[in-house]
């Protein structure tokens, strides 16, 4: 276990770029414009690499480094250039019929955060690692999980939704490089291009959805219904 | 030898996908992807009896081959062999001859990423399959480019991706569960969590079992997850929904299998098979619901899938020799007698072009050897006999009579009458309802049976189905069991 052998020092280090990012989804859950969104996550992914390195840097996991500097390169450049271009491509700048009004948003999102914590907070205590960094790791990555679902349910345009996505996947990735640094490297490389293809099909549909539908706001995609 | 064999099964369809894109003629890219079915679904059948003797293991452990997953590879390759059979006769009339090449080598993909899927040993590679499974097959859902199918494709890619996320958590969850026990560097295969599982801590073994299960079930298709499924089902072209009806789910339901049986050996108690089992039987009460009021021929054989994942998903919920057995049954006669449905819905719906059933009278008319084929195959998907899935929901109901779930074996009774009646109820309309309104127009729409390319898979889902219904071979008896010690299933709390 990693948090064993930790100082405190650099515990706080973890759970300070945990919370950061946990911060930053609530920047995308606050805002309606879509480029505050992609702003957003592209901070989150350069935090989730720094993290990896200092994971890689104090746990003796060298192969992090590796990792750290893939995830810098594409979550933190590429994705975000392939995404900006389907933003430009769009012509959308905001979010303009939400569900749910930011503040509201803002308000639920909090909820979430205490339902993941109080369910972390139960497994690090059947676990035995009440008050421990992994406690905080789990509830972040539970919390953006809530969070990146809340966002694909009540935010409509096409960006939004692939970055709830991307946002499921960045806490599962931020959580994993705390809670178990160790994970096989190949897993990690396959999920990273993977994210790729992912964002690369949604350029090709958002392509298809714009031509042929005129919208690409999930609440016009209604005919398909029973 | 199982080697060679799982290269062949492997590499045939990725050479079809390299030819289909290199030579891009559309007649040649038809017979590269069915001579690719044809060489997978040998070696599938050659695999069978070897995989009796396995697991094997291949490419550092990355690769099994066991009798669960070439159970499996059986389903999906013989659909993948239908399936393109199918094409030949189905995708020719869609006139897309200029981008048919690149038709053919998405299908070709997609069968690769399916039959992959089963033999991966890593479970983090096993999901990457499943992902890959879902952006290929994305791409042939909207492969007849129009507003609905699109949505359709949309709606698939966004819940299939986000369900699948879910799936990752868990699997990162066992992960770390298994971490915490061999430390924090192993190989995370099926053997090596079913190994640890004893010790793993029960309160996070049953978080990353749920989440699993809630991931792998939204590809399955049960509900409340299932919503992707009826769009995605009836709005690809009709190779497409056979695809993802008789192989794709099967493809997922086999990790949601692999990890019931981790779950059972760290002895979380009933609730992981009760939490299974109602999904299933909630799968069935949704799928009923929508069958009775359904107005889409297509939309009516995905709810139908619903229905049968449900079903498998009991039969494993239930557990124990014989739920495992008719589950696994199950999943072969559903795999054929779903494709005859396909196919046959796929037929009625160009002659008559519309996919409204309303629209749909006087079918034997119109082709009546293809028709008596669909009635049968109508038939026999509701369950009655002689048909195979006749004597698999049987087995699957004598099993939850049996163990602690039996509530569900009633409520199964109940909802698979309810679809008997609905379900028939809509070809009855289909077969025998005059129809009034436009005779004339009707008469002139629905010309010309289907080619023979389109009626030959239908007889080769039928005849394995009735024959299955008469006769389950012993042989199938001697793999089940040998799947069911795999499994180590017999604990049931």
């Amino acid at each position: 276990m990693l948090a064993a052998h930790l100082s405190p020092l650099v515990a706080s280090l973890f759970s300070l770029v945990a919370i950061l990012s946990l911060l930053l989804t609530f920047v995308m859950l606050g805002s309606r414009w879509l480029k505050d969104y992609l702003v957003a996550f592209v901070v989150q992914c350069w935090l989730i690499a720094i993290l990896s390195a200092a994971v890689g840097y104090y746990g003796h996991f060298p192969e992090l480094y590796l990792i750290a500097i893939l995830t810098a390169l594409f979550r933190g450049l590429l994705l975000p250039y392939l995404i900006w271009r389907i933003i430009v491509r769009l012509d959308v700048d905001r979010e303009l019929h939400e569900r749910l009004s930011p503040s509201l948003s803002l308000v639920i999102g909090g909820l979430l955060v205490i339902f993941a914590f109080v369910v972390s907070n139960h497994l690090g205590n059947a676990l035995g690692l009440a008050g421990k960094v992994e406690v905080l790791a789990l509830t972040v990555m539970l919390s953006m999980k809530l969070i990146g679902f809340m966002i694909l349910a009540v935010r409509g345009e096409a960006i939004s939704q692939i970055l709830g996505l991307l946002v499921l996947e960045n806490g599962i990735f931020l959580g994993s490089q705390i809670l178990m640094p160790g994970m096989p490297m190949l897993i990690e490389l396959v999920i990273l291009f993977d994210l790729l293809v992912v964002v690369a099909c949604f350029g090709i549909l958002v392509r298809y959805l714009l031509a042929h539908t005129g919208s690409t706001h999930a609440r016009d995609l209604k005919r398909l219904v029973g | 030898m199982v080697a060679i064999l799982l290269t062949v099964i492997l590499l045939a369809p990725l050479a079809a996908v390299l030819l289909c894109l290199l030579v891009q003629r559309p007649r040649s890219a038809e017979y590269f992807n069915l001579i690719a079915a044809i060489a997978a679904f040998v070696a599938v059948l050659w695999l069978l009896p070897l995989s009796l003797h396995g697991p094997y293991f291949f490419l550092n452990n990355y690769v099994i081959v066991d009798a669960l997953g070439t159970w499996v590879l059986l389903t999906i390759a013989s659909v993948y062999l239908l399936g393109s059979i199918y094409a030949v006769g189905y995708m020719r009339l869609l006139n897309e001859d200029k981008r048919l090449h690149r038709f053919y080598a998405l299908y070709a993909g997609f069968g690769l990423a399916m039959l992959a899927a089963p033999v991966m040993n890593s479970i983090g590679v096993y999901w990457i399959a499943i992902e890959m499974t879902t952006l290929v097959s994305t791409f042939l859902v909207c492969f007849e480019v129009g507003r609905e199918s699109i949505e359709a494709a949309w709606k698939y890619i966004v819940i299939v991706s986000a369900g699948l996320t879910l799936a990752l958590l868990g699997v990162v969850l066992y992960y770390w569960a298994g971490s915490l026990v061999l430390g924090p560097t192993y190989d995370m295969t099926w053997a090596a969590l079913r190994h640890v599982a004893p010790q793993m801590n029960p309160t996070l073994a049953t978080a990353a079992f749920l989440l699993v299960l809630i991931g792998f079930g939204t590809k399955v298709g049960l509900a409340p997850m299932h919503t992707w499924l009826p769009d995605a089902h009836s709005e690809g072209p009709t190779p497409v929904s056979v695809m993802l009806s008789g192989a794709l789910l099967n493809a997922a339901m086999v990790g949601i299998v692999r990890f019931l049986q981790i779950s059972d050996a760290a002895h979380l108690g009933a609730l992981p098979r009760t939490v299974m089992v109602i999904l299933g039987a909630f799968s069935l009460f949704i799928a009923a619901l929508f069958i009775v009021r359904q107005t889409g021929v297509k939309r009516l054989m995905a709810y139908s899938s619903i229905e049968h994942m449900g079903i498998i998903a009991l039969g494993f919920g239930f557990g124990g020799p014989l739920g495992i057995a008719g589950a696994l049954y199950h999943m072969l006669n559903h795999s054929l007698n779903k494709s005859l449905m396909f196919f046959g819905a796929g037929n009625i719906m160009h002659g008559y072009g519309s996919k409204h059933i309303g629209a749909i009278r006087n079918v034997l008319k119109f082709s009546p050897v293809g028709g008596l084929l669909w009635l049968a195959g109508a038939v026999a998907i509701t369950g009655a006999p002689p048909f195979g899935l006749f004597l698999s929901e049987m087995t699957i109901l004598r099993a939850g009579l049996m163990g602690i779930n039996a509530w569900a074996a009633f409520a199964m009774l109940i909802l698979l009458i309810v679809i008997f009646v609905g379900f028939l109820n809509h070809f009855r309309a289909m077969y025998f309802e005059r129809d009034e309104t436009n005779e004339q127009s009707n008469s002139t729409t629905a010309t010309g049976g289907p080619s023979p390319w389109c009626l030959l898979p239908m007889w080769l889902t039928l005849i394995p189905v009735l024959v299955m219904g008469f006769w389950w071979p012993h042989w199938f008896s001697h793999f089940f069991a040998v799947i069911t010690t795999d499994l180590g299933i017999g604990v049931t709390s």
